[in-house]
């Protein structure tokens, strides 16, 4: 079997450990295995390979496969920092009995996306701790959108009764402040209710899904060449990495790799994206504590690097760029060296603006344990990107799962433990000046050669994983092809979705009026998560 | 204290001065497409490849009725890549006050095999906005007359209040950026204020979800008549990549009446400052 040599070894103690029970082992690709078992044998599967090695519950979610096995399955994606690869254990849910056991007072990381599954596939939680409603709000109809048999232009009653039945939080002196879904700045929608006691939070509960768009639903409803585009809007300040993640499960589904010189743009394209997300969250959070020059500098700065986006890819946030087997289109000199200018003029003024925050005492004060994310919970939550990394979690899919160009890089991952909003500032300064040195290097290495692989008719009934590490964390976009180059399922894994639950836990014991700038230094996606 | 006063003196100005001087936009940047409509050959590989139904045709009794529509149009640039019919422009600003004023169509007679023989009628002699508004009447001499008006009308200030009613995101990132000291909206008296009761204009992104509809409702009925609603970006003008599915209700006019629409896959800034420009020269008079 096609199994990678830091694989192996876990697969073979996976196969000792379970021998019979395991109904098939495939590795479709040397570091992704997909292992069948029953669904009585999950928790302990999970517990053992988590437990054992060290695995990470990154994706779990849900596909109706009834018309091709008769059965709902459900996936379990586990990663193996460590060994470098994927071990997802798909385990199936018979319609006669559509239940399924949670693992959440286990690994309180997947509380959300079991609740997802129950919402859109109608399979029934059993021992959630709290199996309310999450994708769909309350005033929903009983349907089961992602289920093959609901019709995605169903046209649905508008809003009438209640969308969440928030927990009473009870007490003398305790009240309530609701917030949303139109907030007073321009960001996305949703609903935030603060218990208070005096200026402290108490409690702070989410009511999302306010831009659920049915996007998974579309894309098994479009062309797979449409599918691109559609993957740039799930997270529009994420458009070129959800993309690219999407177009590497079409690459890995198809057994075609994109060229050399095409997996260095995707780096240079993904090093920019972070670079103006950074920068502008930099001067945010400093504007939120009402240091505003800074964001004046930052927004500077931004424009920058969006005007060379627009540049190098025809569009200021990189939409258009990705395609399937490579990128749409080629970097010439004078773009490459617009771009090596771009860095060369960006770093002593990012230095500089850097050096106004720190010389800056009252900003810090605001900064420095203000919405501590302790390194246990955020371990428990499973939180990943810049928020996990400023909470102790070291890792980072540049590094641990090298994609696109970055098996040809050292990429340096900063670590910090407090979590703190200064923390989550600090990781994305030290990032910043790391794709400074990334972008310097890829373009000092560029290859030649083609940029574009052509990709065929996607085999059907095929299953790959693609993963991109976002400048928010980790993105996986896992995809079964059907036939007639379509897809017959796509789940998108918007980092947001592991990360909103510790913005509730950040917020503890702050009070109301640094809520933006928590919020701010989290800057997780609405749509992301909503989908 | 010196330091930040420093870097800002060290700086200096960075603001441009648009609309008096037209940006300057990337010749690599892509922005609405341009058919050659005489010379078109087959819209079919057009519209096959555009995600969004922007191109479309209609066959009829061996003619085709051959249409872009911008609002729904996302600035891919597919459909130049397999026509060459179709050039791929740098001109961002697009802004119209109807939604019918984005779509251009004409009307071919078709040969056997189904590619256009000839063109029976041609589109519409430059209906669309953007471009009678660069021919007929320079944007600088619209931008000081509407300053005047809204001088007149809002004392000298425009408020306008953001909803997202469903986007990705992607048009707040350009929203925001009107405040960055490159644009600097407040230039032309306009604010970006935290309440719809402080607010004449409305600015919409998305497209509208069933879970956002009430709100959106809510925020245009909290605001004082007179008021403004522009739509922002091809979800908004028209739904866009998402249409209307069991979550989505689809553009923002399908839910309040709209003003002006912003078409873009996001509108950069130039077009939201075009757009909003636009917009504010149709206020009501009393």
């Amino acid at each position: 079997m096609n199994v990678s040599t830091e694989l192996l070894p876990i697969l073979t103690g996976l196969q000792k450990r379970f021998r019979n029970r395991l109904d098939a082992v495939h590795s479709p690709r040397a570091n992704e295995i997909y292992v069948h078992a029953k669904m009585d044998l999950v928790a302990g599967f999970t517990a053992h390979l988590c437990r054992k090695w060290q695995a990470r519950l990154v994706n779990l979610f849900a596909d109706d496969a009834r018309a091709t096995d008769g059965a709902f399955h459900l996936y379990y994606v586990f990663a193996l920092d460590a060994a470098h690869g994927f071990i997802i254990l798909r385990a199936p849910v018979p319609p006669d009995k559509p239940e399924f056991a949670s693992l959440t007072n286990a690994i309180p990381g997947v509380n959300w996306q079991e609740r997802e599954v129950q919402d859109l596939f109608g399979l029934k939680l059993i021992g959630h701790p709290n199996p309310r409603r999450c994708a769909l709000h309350d005033d929903w109809p009983e349907v089961h959108p992602l289920r093959k048999d609901f019709d995605l232009r169903t046209q649905l009653p508008p809003f009438q009764g209640e969308r969440h039945k928030f927990r009473p939080v009870e007490g003398e002196g305790v009240f309530q402040v609701p917030v949303g879904p139109v907030h007073a700045g321009v960001i996305e929608p949703g609903h935030f209710l603060f218990s208070v006691a005096g200026e402290p939070v108490l409690y702070l509960q989410l009511r999302l899904a306010y831009v659920h768009k049915g996007t998974e639903k579309l894309f098994e409803n479009l062309p797979v060449q449409h599918c691109v585009r559609l993957a740039e809007s799930i997270s529009g300040d994420s458009a070129f990495a959800h993309a690219t993640a999407f177009c590497h499960a079409i690459e890995r589904a198809a057994s075609v790799e994109a060229p050399p010189r095409a997996k260095y743009l995707r780096s240079i394209c993904l090093e920019l994206e972070r670079l103006y997300n950074h920068i502008g969250d930099i001067g945010a959070i400093c504007t939120d504590v009402a240091f505003a020059t800074v964001n004046m500098h930052c927004m500077r700065l931004k424009e920058r690097v969006l005007r060379v986006n627009e540049l190098l890819s025809g569009n200021r946030l990189l939409r258009g760029m990705a395609c399937p087997g490579g990128v749409r289109f080629d970097f010439d000199a004078d773009q490459l060296k617009a771009l090596s200018q771009l860095i060369v003029e960006l770093r002593p003024e990012f230095d500089s603006v850097v050096g106004l925050i720190e010389k800056s005492s009252s900003t810090l004060d605001r900064l420095e344990r203000t919405g501590v994310l302790k390194p246990q919970v955020a371990l428990d939550l499973g939180v990943v990107g810049i928020a996990g990394r400023a909470s102790g979690f070291d890792h980072d899919l540049r590094r641990d799962f090298p994609h696109a160009a970055y098996d040809q890089l050292k990429v340096t991952v900063p670590v910090y433990q407090v979590g703190d909003v200064e923390h989550r500032m600090q990781v994305r300064i030290d990032e910043v000046r790391e794709s400074f040195s990334l972008i310097e290097q890829l373009v000092a290495k560029l290859p030649d050669g083609p940029v574009r692989m052509e990709i065929g008719e996607l085999p059907a009934g095929a299953t790959a994983l693609g993963y991109v590490e976002g400048w928010r964390g980790e993105i996986f976009h896992w995809i079964r092809s059907a036939p007639g180059n379509r897809l017959a399922r796509c789940k998108v894994k918007d980092p947001s979705l592991q990360n909103w639950p510790a913005l509730s836990e950040a917020i503890l014991g702050n009070i109301i009026p640094d809520f933006p700038v928590v919020n701010k230094s989290f800057n997780l996606s609405y749509s992301g998560t909503d989908r | 204290m010196f330091g930040i006063l420093g870097k800002s003196l060290g700086t200096g100005v960075v603001t441009e001065n648009y609309p008096a001087t037209p940006p300057e936009i990337s010749a690599h940047a892509r922005g609405k497409p341009e058919i050659d409509w005489a010379n078109w050959k087959d819209a079919r590989p057009a519209a096959a490849i555009c995600p969004t139904g922007a191109i479309s045709h209609q066959d009829a009794n061996g003619q085709r009725v051959a249409k872009i529509d911008l609002a729904s149009c996302i600035f891919c640039g597919l459909c130049a890549e397999v026509d060459k019919a179709i050039r791929m422009t740098n001109v961002c600003e697009c802004a119209a006050r109807r939604r019918e004023d984005l779509a251009a169509s004409a009307t071919y007679s078709l040969k056997t095999d189904g590619s256009h023989e000839r063109m029976v009628s041609s589109p519409a002699p430059q209906r669309s906005n953007a471009s009678t508004l660069q021919r007929n009447e320079p944007l600088e001499r619209l931008g000081r007359q509407i300053k005047e008006r809204a001088n007149k009308m809002f004392g000298r200030s425009l408020h306008i209040r953001e909803v997202d009613a469903g986007s990705c995101n992607g048009c707040e990132i350009e929203i925001v950026n009107l405040n960055s000291p490159i644009y600097d909206i407040e230039r032309f008296g306009v604010h970006f204020v935290a309440s719809p009761r402080h607010a004449d204009l409305l600015l919409v992104t998305g497209p509208v979800t069933r879970n956002m509809e009430l709100a959106l409702r809510k925020t245009y009925d909290a605001m004082p008549a007179p008021r403004l609603v522009v739509a922002v970006g091809a979800c908004g003008c028209s739904g866009g990549i998402f249409g209307v599915n069991y979550a989505t209700r689809g553009g923002v006019d399908s839910i309040v009446p709209v003003d002006i629409y912003i078409p873009g896959c996001p509108p950069n800034p130039h077009a939201l400052l075009h757009g909003i420009l636009l917009a504010m020269g149709r206020i009501p008079k009393k």
